[in-house]
Formats: C-alpha cells, structure tokens, sequence
C-alpha cells in the first residue's frame, strides 16, 4: 500500500513538473545552503588545525614583552643559556630552538628580495616541523662555527631562482655571501595569514654575528612530549624564566608564552560559532521551504477535491487519503533535500577551492539536513493532508 | 421484511441549522430485498438523491434508522461506513466520476487497491471486469480517449469488480445519448439478473425507471408511491 502510495505520488509530482520544481526550490535552497556552510567551516577548521599543526605539535613559544608582537622596551632579550637552560632542567621537554631574525634584501644574480632571514639551530627544524624538497639541513659543527650556509622557503626560492634548482649557488645578505644548501618544503599560510614561506634559515651564530650584531634571541620555541603535560611544562618553563630574569613576587612576567593549541583552539572555536550561526540562518530558509510545499499542497487539495471525493466513494479510509497527500509532501520534500545535497556537492567543492580550504565531505551533516528536509514534508504537509482526508465525500464529488 | 437487504424506517434528514434548516427527508420507510432491481424516481428537490447518499453510507440520517442487512448504519463511524462501501456497495454516477489522465485499467483496479489486493490478482480482476462491460481491449486508454458511454462501462466495471452486493447508481445515464443509454441500461439489467447484483438506481426518465422491477416515487421528503413491474 504505501509503494502504490508512494508510485501515485510520484505520479502526481510528475503531472505537474514546472510546479513541483517551483515548490520544492525553497527546500533546495535550504538544504544545500545549510550543508554548505557546515562543509565550509568544517574545511576552514581542518584548515587553521592544519596550518597549526605545520608549526610544529605541542609548541610553546617564548617572547620577551607582553603582548603579541608588542615587546616594550626594557624587557630584556633571552639569550641561548637560556633556552640551555630549559632543555636541561624542565622534564617533558623534547626540544628548544631559539631562534633570532631580521628582514632584509637578499640578492641572487640579477634578482633581489625582502624577507625574514632566522637564524636557527638544528632542532628548529625538528621543532618547527620543516621538511625538505631537496638539498639538506645544517648540521652542528655548521651551527657551531656560525658558517655562512642558508636554506631557502618556497617563496624565496621561486622569486630568487625560479623554476631552477638555487642548490649549491650563493646569494648575498648585505656585504655577505651564503651558500644555499637545501630548499623548505611548502607550509602555506600561517593561522595568522603570513606565508610561512618567505623566508630563509641560516645557523643561529651567523645571523646573530654577522646580520644582528649581538647575541640576543628574539624567542624560543619549545616542543613537548606529550599534549598532557603541556600545561605542567608551560607552568615550570614560566617558574625557571622568573627565576633567571629575577622578577620579584610582585611583578608581572616580562616575556611571554605561547600555546599554539591555545590559539588553534580559539580560531576553531571561533569558525564554530560562524558556522553554527550560518547554519541556523541558512535552516530558517529551509522553514520557509516548508511553508512553500504546505501552500502547493493546500492548493493541490483544492483542485483535487473531486478525486479525493472518488477515492472516498469507493472505499478509501481517511487514513488512505491522509497518507496519499503526506507521502506526496515527503517525497516532494525529500527531493528537494537530495536535490539540494547534489547543489551544496557541487557548491562546496567550487567554494572551498576558491577559498582555499580542503573540502571534507560530512555524511553527518547530509543525513541531518535530508532528514530535517523529510521531516519538514512531514510537518507542513500534515494540514493539507488532514483537510483532504476530513473532506465530506458528497461535497467533494459535486465539487467542479 | 426479514429478507431485505437494505431499510430505512422512519429516516429524516435536515440540512443546516436554525432558519437556514432544510428538511430534505422527512420520515422515509423503505425495504429493498436481496437481488431486486429499484428505481427511485421523483422531481427535483423531492429528497431522491439525499436517500441514494444514505442508502450509500456517504450520508447519514438526522433520525430515524438504516439497516444494512442487521447492521445499524447509522451508529457506524466514518471509517466503518468506508469500509462498508469499500466490501459491499458499488457506485455508478452521472457524471461517471474516473480519475482523469488515468487508464480504464487503473481506474477499475482503484477499489481493489483500498483493499489491498495483491498487484497481480488487481490486474487479472480488473481486466476481468473490463472484459464482462464488452471493453476488452481498452485497458490502456484514459476517459479523454473514450467516448461518455464507454467512459460509464469503465465507471460500472469500477463498481462490480469488488463484486459487491449492491449497485448504487445516480443517473447513471443523465449524460447519454438514448441509443448508448440502452446499452448501459441492458449492462445494468444484465448484472443484476445474472449476478444477482441488488441494484438501486436514481432516474427521473420514466423510460429509463422502466427497466426495473419496482419504482418508488418520491415527493417532498416522502415516499409518495410504489408501483411492481
């Protein structure tokens, strides 16, 4: 009964096809731009956790100054012993990187280019999660010596060299000459929208000796072991720096400590409340998708009055013709909601390109909405369907 | 009266309320025997189609009561009264009253799926039904492409293919020409000597009411007279 409920409704949606289309847009609508959005901010959060993720796992970073990017003056500088100091005294560590920079004009035959150039020890790039695409790191006799070798971000090497291969060639910093000896693997933009890979790394010693002029680190990065005991180390780390800055009890820090978990939670936390808001505008639409299939439903019941007076005649129960009038609003409902999984597909992949961010389809998310879409048939077809089944059979066969 | 099939005694029936009250029916007695052949006649206004909606269960009485064999009708809820149209009863009207853009075929299959006959035994029975009103062959046509009298052979097979015990029929040849209405007329006739189908029919054509076998004349909300053919 309900298969032959569910051919007659078919039927009926197809006699009327422009009008069932009309009707079921609102749905389609609806549908697709809740899922959308969802898929977007989905692939907006694996975006920022990703970005969060290429600057290393379980990183702590140590500025001097309060505020980000704001260090006032007269806090002073860490220094090398100091990050020494954390990777002999704090448990948990896995490994510290101080690193210092400065932006200059970097020179390569006849093209030139600003950016940041860090000077780093080894661990930086176990530290910051940097890979290579060819060439290799410095080692530690390099680091040591402070020798004049440098590796190139992906930025730097395309705007200095091109598609050609910059190892082995020298480029000049300033008055001095740097052997290039490996090229960084692509990070893409950080969290914050800088590209992570305009930038070239060269052993702390030469950077601070030969670009700098003195033995400051501008901060210290720091990777634990474990997630757990993120919070335990931040708290030992902050202990040890007061200590060896000596602060007294009453002053405030004069440096501090970043938590890249932190600000990856706060950025996603932030795209959730963007996408639960989006949603929940977008599902208003899909509500009035439902109004718009309870008025084409009001209207059908009307023009087939005399039908549902036929259909009660010969032996149909209030039930039967309830049903028929509900099932044609579901499936009319339901196709829209597939329909508009099909739209938000295609939508959401186009988007998410050129946004930059991976799409990440959500079965989840699909089956909610299609569900929701289901229910909506079921919600605002359930009136017409009652006034077809509550229709006086002697009235409706008269009915022209 | 213990063999009739179908009785009213002493039904009334009052439409509206207050001033705007009309008594359509006012105080009917009548038997109607297993396998008879009634016609009702009467002028217009003269209560015939208000007792046909009764006797057919879509209408209920004011007052007074409807057996259908020992079955009080009128304690019967909406539901029963359907499913008593859906196993005993059969329409046929003046209008023929088939869903448009649909086959002969599912038109006639239509009762037999509100009964929820197996799809194959529905189109056996169905193509049955169309074959016993000599429209064998026309299945597959809609009752655009089919003339008034073929459309009411499509309407009577609707009727009998549940094969009831009672045909109702309201004008069932108000719509036709006099040469296709003696075809439906012989088909009637035919159903209700061969099937022993009770037939109860609404006509104001005296050529028409000739057919049956008892006519019941009707006038202001009364049976006015019977005669026995």
């Amino acid at each position: 009964m309900i298969w032959n409920t569910f051919l007659l409704a078919l039927r009926a949606i197809r006699r009327n096809l422009l009008r069932s289309f009309l009707t079921i847009l609102g749905v389609v609508i609806g549908v697709a731009s809740v899922i959308t959005m969802v898929t977007l901010g989905d692939g907006a959060t694996r975006a920022v956790s990703d970005q969060i993720a290429s600057l290393g796992n379980n990183l702590l970073t140590l500025r001097p100054g309060q505020r980000l990017g704001m260090g006032f003056i007269g806090a002073p500088a860490f220094k090398v012993s100091d990050a020494e100091a954390i990777a002999e005294q704090i448990p948990g560590v896995r490994a510290v990187a101080p690193i210092a920079s400065r932006s200059t004009t970097v020179v390569a035959g006849a093209n030139n280019w600003t950016t940041s150039i860090t000077g780093a020890t080894v661990s930086y790039f176990d530290v910051g999660n940097w890979k290579l695409t060819e060439g290799r790191f410095f080692n530690e006799s390099e680091e040591r010596a402070g020798k004049s070798v440098c590796l190139l971000g992906q930025t730097v090497k395309r705007e200095l060299f091109g598609a050609q291969s910059p190892v082995g060639e020298e480029i000049r910093v300033k008055q001095f000459a740097c052997e290039v000896i490996g090229v960084l693997a692509a990070k893409g933009q950080s969290a914050m929208g800088a590209d992570q890979d305009d930038t070239i790394v060269m052993p702390l010693r030469a950077v601070q000796r030969r670009l700098i002029g003195n033995t400051d680190v501008r901060a210290i990065m720091v990777s634990v072991k474990d997630t757990e005991s993120m919070e335990k180390v931040k708290r030992q780390i902050e202990q040890l720096m007061r200590e060896r800055r000596r602060l007294a009890d009453n002053e405030d820090n004069n440096f501090t400590i970043f938590d890249t978990r932190q600000i990856a939670d706060t950025l996603t936390g932030t795209i959730r409340v963007m996408t639960t808001l989006l949603g929940a505008v977008a599902a208003v639409s899909l509500l009035v998708g439902g109004i718009g299939i309870m008025n084409i439903m009001l209207v059908s019941v009307t023009e087939r009055t005399r039908e549902i007076g036929i259909r009660l005649a010969i032996g149909a129960l209030e039930r039967d013709v309830l049903l028929q009038f509900l099932i044609e609003a579901v499936v009319l409902s339901a196709f829209g909601g597939l329909v508009g999984i099909l739209v938000a597909l295609g939508a959401a992949m186009g988007l998410a390109k050129l946004m930059q961010v991976p799409f990440l389809f959500n079965p989840g998310i699909n089956l909610l909405a299609f569900l929701f879409a289901g229910a909506i048939g079921v919600i605002f077809g359930f009136v017409p369907a009652r006034r077809a089944a509550r229709l006086n059979p002697i009235d409706a066969l008269r009915h022209e | 009266m213990s063999e009739a099939l179908l009785r009213l005694q002493g039904v009334t029936k009052i439409y509206g309320r207050g001033s705007a009250a009309f008594q359509a029916l006012r105080g009917v007695d009548l038997s109607i025997a297993a396998g008879e052949f009634v016609a009702v006649m009467g002028p217009s206004g003269s209560g015939k189609s208000t007792v046909m909606n009764i006797l057919g269960c879509l209408d209920v009485p004011t007052d007074g009561h409807y057996w259908f064999e020992d079955l009080a009708v009128e304690r019967l809820t909406r539901d029963q009264r359907a499913l008593l149209r859906r196993n005993q009863l059969g329409f046929v009207f003046q209008g023929f009253n088939l869903l448009p853009r649909t086959t002969a075929q599912e038109n006639v299959e239509l009762p037999l799926l509100y009964r929820r006959e197996p799809a194959a035994r529905r189109h056996g029975l169905a193509r049955e039904a169309l074959a016993a009103v000599g429209l064998a062959g026309w299945e597959h046509h809609t009752p655009a492409e089919l003339s008034g009298g073929q459309q009411q052979r499509v309407a009577i097979a609707r009727a009998i293919v549940t094969r009831p015990r009672v045909l109702l029929a309201d004008e069932p040849t108000g719509n036709l020409d006099s040469q296709t209405s003696h075809e439906i007329m012989e088909l009637i006739t035919g159903l209700n000597r061969d099937k022993g189908i009770t037939v109860v029919m609404v006509t104001h054509e005296p050529d028409i009411a000739a057919w049956a076998q008892r006519v019941v004349h009707f006038r202001d909300g009364r049976v006015e007279r019977e005669e026995r053919q």
